[in-house]
């Protein structure tokens, strides 16, 4: 079974967003996307200062097995991404809630979070998949 | 509803993740590949190859069959148990598999070919044998386990227990009929030392979970692809098919051109295209930037299309992209990769890139 965190927002395509103190959010990939790209190998991160609207393809992550695009969960500026990644891409298969986050992201809509898919959902559409 | 090998139950307990692999349902790992790929160079690992055809062939006239059937020279097999690696073209030159013949004894031979290729394989097999008297069986009766690495013998003789008696004396690229129920053969896809056990689809089990026991870890497809990448061995469908010839695959060596009389199926063809000189030949590539090369990737030389890849994956051992890819021929050891919208330069190189265990690029 895939760990869902209950305190997490998700996404269709498989990305989860936590809500930052300061109104950031951070996103990275589910237990259940890792699980299924298999072994990291290399990750493209969006820039810094970079702004993406709502499912806008901005990061790459790529396994041994295939590439796969990460899409922008919310309209906003990128304001951080995961140095730590570029050497360790496995951080994302070991840890994919913390150690392997991929960018923090100021939405430029501060309600926008609520209106994300919570755990029950998300649950709800990796067992529909599987 | 797919098949299922007769170790299915045994990679479900393992926790494989099941994919289809032509029709078959396999295993592609059991957590994580880049292990199972390090487990192999660096201890032992097995694989479960069942979905391999095993072929026995026998009669007085086998010799003089696979003489006109391969690419390779039968020939080159001068004492019992020895195998060689060829080509099965048609007349075209073209390839229609890859595959290991075992030279069993003198009037029995046994080749293992491509599942994918399986129906393709034995039809051809069956019509040029027309014209030789021969008893041409395919043995699904039997199950194949390949066991690879540094300790892949020492504990599979563990596993094997008395079974193993003797075994220390089988050469590279020899096979043994250790007793009615078992076939070791010491050969494999991963470019390390170890064997393929040929043994009865109902003992399958018993000779997993014992070699499980004496510390065999099992490895996936996964592993097993990133492993022939790196030892430089070709994937048929992927690297050659049907629309190429062994010289334009990497695969010269392959070919037994004398004596001259020996009149193999391509033969000709292949004459023509050697004395012309080949358009295309396929190359090792090391990425030199950041990213993965993946098949199919276009390569660009001096500014012009110049080929593609044909199986590009990262290299656990060496920690970057590798691949093969079919380029014109003459090209230089620089070029580009055209890896997602972005040109990232690749160094040509020639494979292998890892034997036993060591780069060797």
């Amino acid at each position: 079974m895939s760990n869902v965190p209950q305190e997490l927002r998700y996404t269709k395509t498989h990305e989860w967003i936590s809500l930052n103190e300061d109104g950031s959010v951070t996103v990275g990939i589910t237990d259940h996307a890792q699980h299924l790209l298999g072994d990291l190998v290399f990750v493209e991160l969006p820039e810094v200062g970079d702004t993406f609207a709502e499912g806008d393809d901005c990061a790459v992550v790529e396994s041994v097995k295939a590439a796969s695009d990460l899409y922008c969960p919310l309209d906003g500026e990128i304001i951080a991404h995961n140095e730590a990644l570029a050497d360790a891409p496995e951080l994302i298969n070991q840890d994919p809630y913390a150690e392997g986050w991929i960018f923090k992201l100021q939405p430029d809509d501060s309600g926008a979070y609520d209106a994300l898919m919570d755990a029950d959902a998300y649950s709800e559409l990796i067992a529909e998949q599987d | 509803m797919n098949k299922r090998t007769p170790l299915y139950d045994m990679h479900i307990a393992a926790g494989a993740q099941m994919v289809d692999f032509g029709g078959w349902d396999m295993s592609l790992n059991y957590g994580s590949q880049i292990e199972e790929h390090h487990q192999v160079r660096k201890d032992a690992g097995m694989f479960d190859v069942s979905h391999m055809t095993i072929v026995d062939i026998h009669g007085e006239q086998v010799r003089p069959f696979l003489s006109r059937l391969l690419a390779n020279d039968v020939a080159r097999l001068k004492s019992p148990g020895k195998a060689l690696y060829s080509c099965m073209l048609n007349e075209e030159g073209f390839v229609l598999d890859d595959l290991i013949v075992y030279y069993m004894n003198d009037s029995w031979f046994r080749l293992v070919v491509n599942s994918a290729t399986r129906e393709k394989d034995l039809a051809w097999i069956a019509m040029q044998a027309i014209a030789f008297d021969l008893e041409i069986k395919e043995r699904d009766d039997l199950t194949m386990i390949a066991v690879q690495g540094p300790n892949a013998r020492s504990k599979t003789h563990q596993a094997l227990g008395e079974r193993a008696d003797g075994l220390d004396d089988l050469g590279v690229f020899y096979i043994r009929e250790v007793d009615e129920a078992l076939a070791v053969a010491r050969t494999g896809y991963t470019g390390e030392d170890g064997y393929e056990l040929m043994l009865p689809v109902g003992q399958a089990s018993a000779l997993w979970a014992a070699l499980l026991e004496a510390g065999v870890k099992p490895c996936g497809l996964g592993a097993r692809d990133t492993l022939r990448l790196e030892a430089g061995m070709n994937l048929y469908g992927s690297d050659m098919d049907e629309s190429v010839t062994p010289l334009e695959s990497g695969l010269d060596w392959t070919v037994a051109w004398e004596p001259q009389e020996r009149n193999f199926i391509g033969r000709q063809a292949l004459e023509k295209q050697r004395d012309a000189g080949v358009t295309h030949k396929l190359v090792g590539l090391v990425l030199q930037e950041r990213g993965v090369l993946r098949n199919h990737q276009k390569v660009i030389v001096d500014g012009l299309p110049a080929g593609e890849i044909t199986s590009g994956s990262f290299s656990p051992t060496l920690g970057k992209a590798i691949a093969f890819a079919r380029i014109k021929a003459g090209a230089g050891d620089k070029c580009k990769v055209e890896v997602r919208g972005r040109l990232l330069a690749a160094e040509v190189v020639r494979p292998p890139f890892v034997r036993n265990g060591k780069a060797c690029i």
